[in-house]
């Protein structure tokens, strides 16, 4: 008696025997595996065990890929009807839904996020993606660009590590629709699924050249940033480097669109339904452990709600699974990185040096690999650090308002401007709020849902340009009047 | 010919719906198509746009809470003003540039046909741009273009009347303020066209006009980390690169326009999705 009575949950380990990984990987130009001269290794951040080693590409590689991209414009992708570039499409988001369960293992296994989201969501949205833009491809005409809009020609893709396959989709799958090919490179440390989708390429039987997969660091980002050969750049990831790309094309005519940092503001107004905001919080801020850059990791809280509500989320914090990837049961995952791993702790060192309070969820964190327990910061002002920079990891900082005004200027107080969510039961409110804040993406009631059908992106330092809907597939096409 | 001596007007910047001298103290001189000096108009320094930074930047958010309907009145009031100030700003070009009379009239009415035509917008645009998003689940899911913020433009050299139009309307009646840089050369349309806004309800500081050089002040809107957008057409295409270069530090939108069409409305404006679940 008195003893507490708790159910543990059964490791229920997803099997990893669904992928086969090879020792080495090249690079997928011209519709064949090519080799890389120098390599790296790509580990599983989750154990720390080298999963493969990734090709770096250089000059060269960026010639020939940019070459097979261009040839292929011209000889193929350009000259084929809407309606057959179409087809590909179809056929891509199809093989990857049979394939699903591979890219899942793949990707969290390269990126340490649990195995329930690349599943749940990484995966199956990135299939819906093409299955959305390939039915785009014979319609353009329609798309509000005028009669005949026309592609840009090559695109360079250069894309993150947090949704690599997801990321990879919202890019090819526009680019391709609107008729142009495509140059990738994925994020150094996340390679495997998008060398796993040029197999997918291959299968589809998509003409030698239309996707070409070059894997790197930021060196080989910068390559294909100032090739001469491409016509257009999209680019996501952190808003520092999204400053140096504009600087790049300025002198240029490749048109660019750039989706970037945020530091979302998460209201939650006194008359939110209470427990549904919490789990809208704990979405909000520890969805892919964190790594999100419309991430909800300002908590604004209306005063005379934040002991209630800080209570119930330190409760939920304390029940957030946080271990194996590869469990079905968990919440949370590895952090990506060993250099995002200090970045965090370097952020969050700065939390406590500037006076913030933090509180971690107790939880046993894996000896191996890269961890951090989920983390809020109470007692945060608008100056500290912790307000002001993208953490990218599974770390909350609060802040609280007494009039919604002062909420909503709070929120608006940042340079970034990708997303903000708003919790209240009142309509008018609602509505009111998400006029007010200054974000391309507003969440309410709700937080990080996504949809192909659904632009998405930023206001001001969170980049240009949309992705997704007709709004994101007017980036990949000529023919708006201003340049 | 009387022998009357005519009262010269003084022309000066229009910010925040005032009639200032350049703080500077410094003016350039304007010289009609023959040679003949007309006026000393300011030469606008970094203060100078910097202040009317400060009122567009305290006039937006008004300005953007205007109805569709309102804004649209205001820019026909724009219309109707200019229309019946004809005769003063054909006799300016004239002036100032040595256009036909004829040319000069067609000038000013393509300018007033072409506010008529801006209004008209106001209300239309998130209709021709919005969209209701068919999402995979139960969510409510919309996309609308909401204003920018402060734009700055840079108005062509000629023609001064229509181009400085074309510089200010389609900004606007998106919901943004704008800070314009009139034609150097001929600056004296855009300052009389500040008259017309100062009599047509446009709330002060939605709309501030600098006369100057381009070469000065455009690098400094460039820079400028509270100008939200900078519509460069009116701006050699040798500086493009360097203004763009110059404008990466807050990722400024930077765009250059060939024609008046609603994607120069939509290219100062931002999408904004907005997502809320449906259910019991």
């Amino acid at each position: 008696m008195g003893e507490k009575l708790t159910f543990e949950y059964a490791p229920a380990p997803e099997s990893r025997a669904l992928v086969s990984i090879k020792p080495k990987y090249g690079h997928f130009i011209g519709g064949k595996f090519v080799a890389g001269s120098k390599h790296f290794p790509t580990i599983n951040p989750a154990t720390e065990e080298v999963l493969s080693q990734i090709a770096l590409a250089g000059r060269n590689d960026i010639d020939a890929a940019v070459k097979a991209a261009r040839k292929a414009y011209t000889t193929t992708w350009s000259k084929m009807s809407g309606k057959e570039r179409g087809k590909y499409l179809f056929r891509i988001a199809r093989i990857m839904q049979e394939r699903s369960r591979e890219f899942a293992v793949l990707e969290t296994l390269d990126n340490g996020k649990p195995i329930r989201e690349s599943r749940d969501v990484d995966v199956p949205l990135a299939a819906a993606h093409f299955f959305y833009h390939a039915g785009w491809a014979d319609k353009l005409e329609y798309a509000g660009l005028g009669t005949t809009p026309k592609a840009h020609g090559v695109a360079g893709q250069i894309i993150p590590w947090n949704f690599p396959l997801l990321m990879l989709a919202w890019k090819v799958a526009p680019a391709l629709a609107a008729g142009n090919t495509v140059v990738l490179k994925p994020a150094e440390t996340t390679s495997l699924t998008a060398l796993l989708f040029a197999e997918v390429c291959q299968q589809a039987e998509l003409p030698a050249g239309v996707v070409n997969i070059v894997t790197g660091d930021g060196s080989t980002g910068a390559l294909i940033v100032n090739h001469p050969g491409i016509d257009k750049i999209a680019f996501t990831g952190s808003t520092e480097v999204g400053k140096i790309i504009a600087r790049a094309v300025a002198p240029t005519n490749k048109s660019v669109t750039l989706e970037l940092g945020g530091k979302a503001a998460n209201i939650i107004f006194e008359d939110a339904a209470i427990d549904e905001s919490v789990e809208g919080i704990v979405n909000g801020i520890f969805f892919n452990q964190g790594h999100v850059c419309c991430a909800g990791s300002r908590l604004i809280l209306q005063e005379s709600i934040a002991d209630e509500v800080l209570e119930k989320l330190k409760n939920r914090m304390a029940k957030i699974r946080v271990g194996d990837p590869m469990d079905k049961n968990t919440d949370l995952g590895a952090i990506n990185s060993k250099e995002q791993l200090l970045k965090i702790r370097e952020l969050t060192a700065v939390g406590d040096s500037e006076g913030a309070q933090r509180w971690s969820a107790p939880c046993d964190l894996p000896g191996k690999g890269f961890w951090f327990a989920p983390t809020i910061f109470t007692g945060v002002t608008q100056a500290h650090r912790i307000a002001r920079e993208e953490i990218f990891g599974p770390v909350l900082s609060v802040l609280t308002f007494r009039t919604p005004q002062e909420g909503i200027d709070k929120a608006n107080n940042t340079p970034f401007g990708l997303s903000a969510g708003i919790w209240s039961e009142k309509g008018s409110k609602v509505l009111w709020a998400s006029q007010q804040l200054r974000a391309g993406v507003i969440w309410a009631n709700t937080f990080n849902k996504f949809d192909p059908t659904s632009p998405f992106g930023g206001y001001k330092e969170s980049g240009w340009g949309r992705e997704g809907g007709r709004h994101g597939l007017s980036a990949y096409l000529k023919g708006v009047s201003h340049e | 010919m009387s022998n009357r001596i005519d009262v010269k007007k003084t022309y000066k910047l229009f910010i925040n719906g005032a009639f200032p001298r350049s703080e500077s103290g410094r003016t350039y001189e304007v010289e009609s198509a023959k040679g003949v000096f007309i006026a000393n108009p300011c030469l606008a320094s970094r203060k100078d746009l910097k202040d009317a930074v400060v009122a567009a930047r305290a006039a937006q958010h008004g300005w953007n809470k205007a109805t569709a309907y309102n804004k649209g009145q205001i820019l026909y009031r724009l219309a109707e003003m200019l229309e019946g100030r004809r005769g003063q700003f054909v006799d300016e070009i004239v002036t100032v540039t040595g256009v036909s009379k004829a040319k000069a009239e067609k000038e000013v009415t393509d300018s007033v046909d072409r506010l008529v035509w801006y209004a008209g917008w106001s209300d239309k645009i998130s209709s021709l741009s919005g969209a209701l998003n068919p999402v995979a689940g139960p969510y409510y899911n919309f996309t609308i273009p909401e204003s920018m913020g402060v734009i700055a433009a840079i108005a062509p050299e000629a023609p001064s009347l229509l181009g400085l139009i074309d510089s200010i309307a389609p900004i606007i009646v998106g919901g943004n303020t704008v800070i314009v840089l009139a034609s150097t050369k001929a600056p004296l349309s855009a300052m009389s066209f500040a008259e017309v806004i100062a009599t047509s309800d446009v709330p002060a500081g939605v709309i501030n006009i600098l006369t100057g050089k381009k070469d000065e002040i455009t690098p400094w809107m460039a820079s400028h980390m509270d100008i939200d957008g900078l519509d460069i057409s009116g701006l050699g295409a040798k500086k493009h690169s360097e203004i763009k270069s110059a404008g990466s530090e807050n990722l400024k939108r930077i765009y250059s326009f060939k024609s008046a069409d609603p994607g120069r409305i939509l290219a100062f404006m931002e999408n904004k999705t907005v997502w809320h679940p449906i259910g019991l």
